[in-house]
């Protein structure tokens, strides 16, 4: 099992869940996908649409500024 | 792999759980033959090019008259006069350029049929005659290619998908063609411009779920619209075992022009 990780402070809705997406076709299951997000938009609904294909969510922390961490387990 | 632009452009598709990156690549392999650059062909082939179905056949010996365009959304007034299958592939291209676009400036006969479709995974029919319906259909059974159905007429149209060996083709349910002086002349045979939008735009549907592996196709059943009552109706079907081209004792074997079946406009030079 590998952990990845995935940089979309500076993307828009949706290449936020797009590049999400892209990134957890790419695992296998069981890999944990770490993402860098921002408040707001990003880390109210990335997480949440995870959840909805699928995935588990297993964390979800503030890092610095309005940057916060999310942790996909495919 | 998708490239930034490409991320970008099919973005809607790669949300959709059914899709994602792994549905768009299945897009992009796909090879879909339109027969037909007419009524239905027009939004079948804007919706296929935008969808990035990779390789697209169109076959279409007809070229652009001004009385196609109150229906034929793929040709525009500049268009007139001009090959109907190069006009689609100008406006297919200027949609997507990732997509392969052959054409056939041909009629499908029983000569050139079997050739065409060969290189195709899925076909749909987009023609507007019972000859070429019926030679479709038996091409398609005879070649085991998946196809869609579709026909339309005033206000009314219809369409269903054949999977050959597995579920009801056309010859099924009509095993020949109506009588000659059943089949409509022009002067009867108006059509309501939107029509063909819906019934074609659901025929690439059915092309792009064949693709993604997704989702139920419309097959044993015919699908009926009405435009006037605004009302969809489904009839269910079952193959015919006495059917002649996919029965248990097939009396057609090979593909065949129904020429009966051509209404006096096929038999006028266009
Ligand atoms: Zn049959």
């Amino acid at each position: 099992m590998s952990t990845i990780k995935l940089d979309i402070t500076k993307d828009h809705c949706p290449m936020t869940f797009v590049k999400t997406k892209l990134q957890l076709e790419q695992l296998e299951d069981g890999d944990i996908l770490e993402i860098l997000l921002t408040a707001g938009e990003p880390l109210e609904n990335v997480p949440k649409t995870c959840k909805d294909q699928g995935y588990q969510v297993l964390e979800t922390a503030h890092v610095e500024g309005n940057i916060h961490k999310v942790v996909i387990k495919k | 792999m998708l490239t930034e632009e490409q991320i970008e452009r099919y973005s809607r598709h790669i949300i959709l759980k059914e899709v994602g990156g792994k549905g768009q690549q299945r897009l992009f392999d796909g090879r879909v033959l339109i027969i037909g650059a007419g009524g239905l062909g027009a939004p079948i082939a804007l919706y296929l090019a935008a969808a990035g179905v990779g390789a697209i056949g169109i076959a279409d010996a007809d070229d652009v008259d001004l009385s196609n365009l109150q229906r034929q959304v793929i040709h525009f007034t500049p268009d007139i006069g001009k090959p109907k299958v190069e006009s689609a592939r100008e406006k297919m291209e200027a949609i997507n350029p990732d997509v392969k676009v052959r054409t056939y400036k041909e009629w499908v006969s029983a000569a050139n049929i079997g050739a065409i479709i060969a290189d195709y995974d899925f076909i749909i029919d987009g023609t507007d005659n019972f000859a070429a319906k019926f030679l479709i259909n038996d091409a398609c059974v005879l070649a085991r290619k998946p196809y869609s159905h579709g026909g339309i007429l005033q206000f009314d149209g219809q369409t269903m998908t054949v999977r050959p060996g597995e579920s009801a083709c056309y010859r099924c349910i009509f095993p020949e063609p109506p009588p000659k002086d059943a089949i409509p002349t022009c002067s009867q045979a108006g059509v309501i411009g939107v029509l063909p939008g819906v019934l074609g735009t659901i025929q690439a549907t059915e092309a792009i779920k064949f693709l993604l592996g997704k989702g139920d196709l419309l097959t044993n059943r015919l699908l009926t619209y009405s435009a006037l009552r605004m009302r969809f109706r489904e009839i269910p079907l079952k193959r015919n075992t006495a059917c002649p081209v996919c029965g248990d004792n097939p009396t057609i074997t090979e593909v065949r022009d129904e020429l009966d079946a051509l209404t006096v406009c096929d038999l006028k030079a266009p």
